[in-house]
């Protein structure tokens, strides 16, 4: 089913040339993150984002990272993550990956401009989530671009706090990051096979 | 090794020992401490050496020296806080240079970590950079699954340091004896066989080669895969480079042999690269040290890269065939693919006839006489290699010794190069060569060193002569920091800055007699050859040789650092500034 709202769907780019978003299946152990993040700090490759939770499976997390690629070529990150023994998988999400990020907005809102900021949130489907005489605290998901745009509009009227997620993102199709990783490991076994 | 029956009680000390008996551990370089001391009690009842290191660097090199020789992982013990950060060189180093090593460390109670209690150190934090990979063991029940999955890692794919961290309380807890028959590691599938038909493809490539080079690197040495080297190179007719860390990989006396490229490579090894129209990579990683300025190494060549980490396919410079897997398995699939297609290969005689013209035009050379009447390193270095005829293992630090050393003995086998070549820790050989008697008992041992890396490690001296681990260690004593002295003169104007040791504190022969050791001192050229004869027919105790050498002798040939190898540096004594080259 496509999705209606033609926001979410706003096609990348601006401002995001050069990134990559990483799908990366690591085991479920402590220090995990600080080998990936200190693997990035070392090898000077950027960050841009990254969301870490769980998947199906508990012995194993996801991480979403996006990078941004500039000076190497993106397969020496995803190798270099790959190499890292508690990392099962990597894979890059196509472009038409579905990507989201959450924001968490404190704007200025007193009785004068309560119901303009209401029609705002109407248009980007964001939720009210607190509601003070002076503030409205609001709560949006989408792409980047989409969440720029709210922030972009919500600004004039003073933003007092903002909170936002790093993005988390799945491919499209029936076709999972597990199904990926058994490819990957049925062509190494292959190789050693067929020798 | 003792047999124990699964479910015995035992303390976390016990099934550590008992698990390093399973994976064959025969020799520990360590110090104990007070958190690692619940280990050092079932020692006693095991079959395992345990050897007493003055300083846990001398014991981390000692692993690396152990296992350079061999290929079997060398293991060192060191306590909580400053015991383990003291590995951290070791570790580095034996990342660097893919040496399997496990280091187990003791760590504070389980219920102190974080707490900044005595000798505290967030020791896996600190060693994530240096190692393959380490664990913090909390149950003592995890002790075998971890020891088991630790050498599993250290020794397979690209070999690499581990550490193990354990709390004090872990190794006191009472668990049940185990050992796991399998391992469970998803993100860990080190590969073997390279891709058949990238191998098919690599084999097209050679064929059609008018200029190859096989330029041989240190995963030959580390997937055993000399023979499969020489008989690929004797198959294709290929000459071979031989780096830093492959020396001896294919005999130095081997016609296919053009010895080390590099910075300090000689002539032809460098230039050859240059010329080539196509370089067959095997078991290496494209090191600055090698390249030199990259966007000018081998301008015209094609590259056929085979190496067992994935990540350095294509990491430094983009290859033509890539193909990822253990090198001795991926040389065989090359040599039999070569057989069974039978390519018809380009004439590659007037490339063999123009590297043996530059090999007779541009030789490593060295005077007769040095500039102030002391020795030439050179002629040092030379001269315990004919003296051994290069059947010893040879271990080195780093700087112009290490270079001189790597230039000049003639290596007929592998594993007899023991040096710290990716990382450059100073004072790496005394301890190496140390660990690498231990590994090897009825092979001569001979330290090349420097005097400033012998005095960061000689402490270790004590440990030879108190644990009867005999070697012999040559000190080319030149009074000076003599590589970055070669550095300031030719890139500083000669202004010296930080780098005078002086020739005679220490007193070399007093601090070897010192330490129970033998010392001699060389101060004439005619005394080199018998005073090195001397103490190659001393067997039971280690020989420390005072080599007073000329200050102001350089290494050469020399890349400058960052230049292009086309720019090479020549020996000015023998060659002119603008000498002959064929461009």
């Amino acid at each position: 089913m496509q999705p209606k709202d033609a926001l979410y769907d706003a096609p990348a780019p601006r401002g995001r040339k050069g990134m990559h978003t990483l799908s990366v299946l690591v085991q479920n152990r402590p220090g995990v993150l600080a080998r990936v993040a200190g693997m990035f700090a070392r090898r000077g490759f950027n960050i841009e984002s990254l969301a870490v939770g769980p998947t199906e499976d508990p012995t194993v997390s996801r991480m979403t990272i996006v990078v941004k690629v500039e000076a190497k070529p993106l397969s020496q990150v995803t190798r270099q993550l790959d190499k890292l023994i508690n990392v099962i998988h990597v894979e890059e999400l196509a472009h038409n990956a579905v990507e989201r990020e959450l924001v968490l907005i404190k704007v200025n809102a007193d009785a004068g401009v309560r119901s303009q900021i209401l029609e705002i949130a109407d248009i980007f489907r964001a939720k009210i989530v607190d509601v003070h005489p002076e503030a409205l605290s609001l709560e949006a998901t989408g792409t980047p671009e989409k969440l720029g745009a709210l922030v972009d509009i919500l600004r004039p009227y003073g933003i007092r706090e903002l909170a936002q997620t790093g993005m988390v993102a799945i491919a499209r199709g029936k076709h999972t990051i597990d199904d990926a990783y058994l490819s990957v490991v049925r062509s190494e076994a292959e190789i050693e096979e067929a020798v | 090794m003792r047999e124990i029956k699964k479910g015995t009680k035992v303390t976390g000390a016990q099934s550590l020992i008992h698990s390093l008996e399973h994976e064959g551990v025969r020799h520990i370089f360590g110090i104990p401490g007070g958190t690692i001391l619940p280990a050092y009690d079932p020692l006693i009842d095991s079959d395992i050496r345990h050897i007493l290191c003055r300083h846990e660097q001398g014991a981390s090199h000692a692993a690396d020296g152990y296992a350079q020789a061999t290929g079997i992982p060398g293991v060192c013990f060191a306590t909580s806080g400053p015991g383990a950060t003291n590995l951290v060189t070791g570790l580095a180093s034996a990342m660097m240079d893919s040496v399997p090593m496990v280091a187990v460390t003791g760590q504070v109670n389980t219920f102190a970590i974080g707490g900044d209690a005595f000798q505290e150190a967030d020791v896996t934090g600190i060693t994530i950079p240096v190692t393959k990979h380490n664990w913090l063991v909390m149950d003592a029940h995890d002790i075998p699954r971890v020891i088991n999955e630790a050498f599993h890692v250290a020794t397979t794919g690209r070999p690499g340091p581990v550490l193990v961290d354990i709390p004090k309380d872990v190794l006191q807890n009472q668990t049940e004896w185990w050992y796991p028959d399998s391992i469970d590691m998803p993100g860990y599938r080190p590969r073997t066989f390279g891709d058949p038909r990238e191998v098919r493809t690599a084999v097209e490539l050679i064929a059609e080669a008018r200029k190859p080079i096989v330029y041989a690197g240190g995963g030959i040495i580390k997937s055993f895969a000399s023979e499969e080297l020489r008989e690929f190179c004797e198959v294709t007719g290929i000459p071979a480079v031989t780096t830093l860390m492959a020396r001896g990989s294919l005999p130095d006396d081997h016609e296919l042999c053009l010895g080390m490229p590099g910075m300090h490579g000689n002539y032809t090894a460098v230039t050859s690269m240059q010329h080539a129209d196509l370089l067959i990579a095997l078991g290496t990683r494209f090191d600055d040290r090698v390249t030199g300025k990259l966007a000018s190494f081998a301008p015209n060549a094609k590259i056929v890269h085979v190496d067992i980490d994935p990540s350095e396919i294509g990491k430094n410079r983009k290859v033509d065939v890539g193909i990822v897997g253990n090198a001795k398995h991926v040389i065989r699939q090359l040599v039999e693919e070569w057989k069974r297609a039978q390519p018809a290969q380009s004439d590659i005689t007037q490339w063999k006839a123009q590297l043996g013209d530059w090999q007779e035009r541009f030789p490593l050379r060295y005077p007769e006489e040095s500039s102030n009447g002391q020795l030439l390193p050179q002629h040092v270095v030379d001269t315990i290699g004919k003296v051994t005829g290069g059947d010893a293992i040879f271990a080195s630090g780093v700087g112009q010794h290490q270079m001189f050393a790597s230039q000049y003995i003639r290596f007929t086998k592998p594993n007899s190069w023991i040096n710290s070549g990716g990382v450059g820790a100073m004072g790496y050989g005394t301890p190496a060569g140390m660990g690498a008697k231990v590994a090897r008992p009825d092979e001569d041992v001979w330290v090349i060193d420097g005097d400033g890396c012998f005095q960061m490690t000689c402490q270790e001296l004590a440990t030879m002569t108190t644990e009867n681990i005999p070697i012999k260690i040559g000190i080319l004593n030149n009074a000076y920091l003599g590589m970055v002295r070669q550095w300031q003169e030719l890139f500083y104007d000669g202004r010296f800055s930080g780098i005078y040791l002086s020739q005679e504190c220490p007193d070399y022969v007093k601090l070897a007699e010192a330490y129970g050791a033998i010392g001699f001192r060389v101060e004439h050229p005619e005394e080199v050859e018998p005073v090195i004869e001397k103490a190659q027919s001393i067997k039971d105790r280690t020989v420390v040789i005072d080599f007073r050498c000329d200050p102001a002798e350089k290494c050469y040939p020399m890349v400058p650092a960052a230049a292009s190898n086309d720019d090479i540096i020549m020996d000015p004594r023998f060659h002119a500034p603008e000498f002959e080259r064929d461009d």
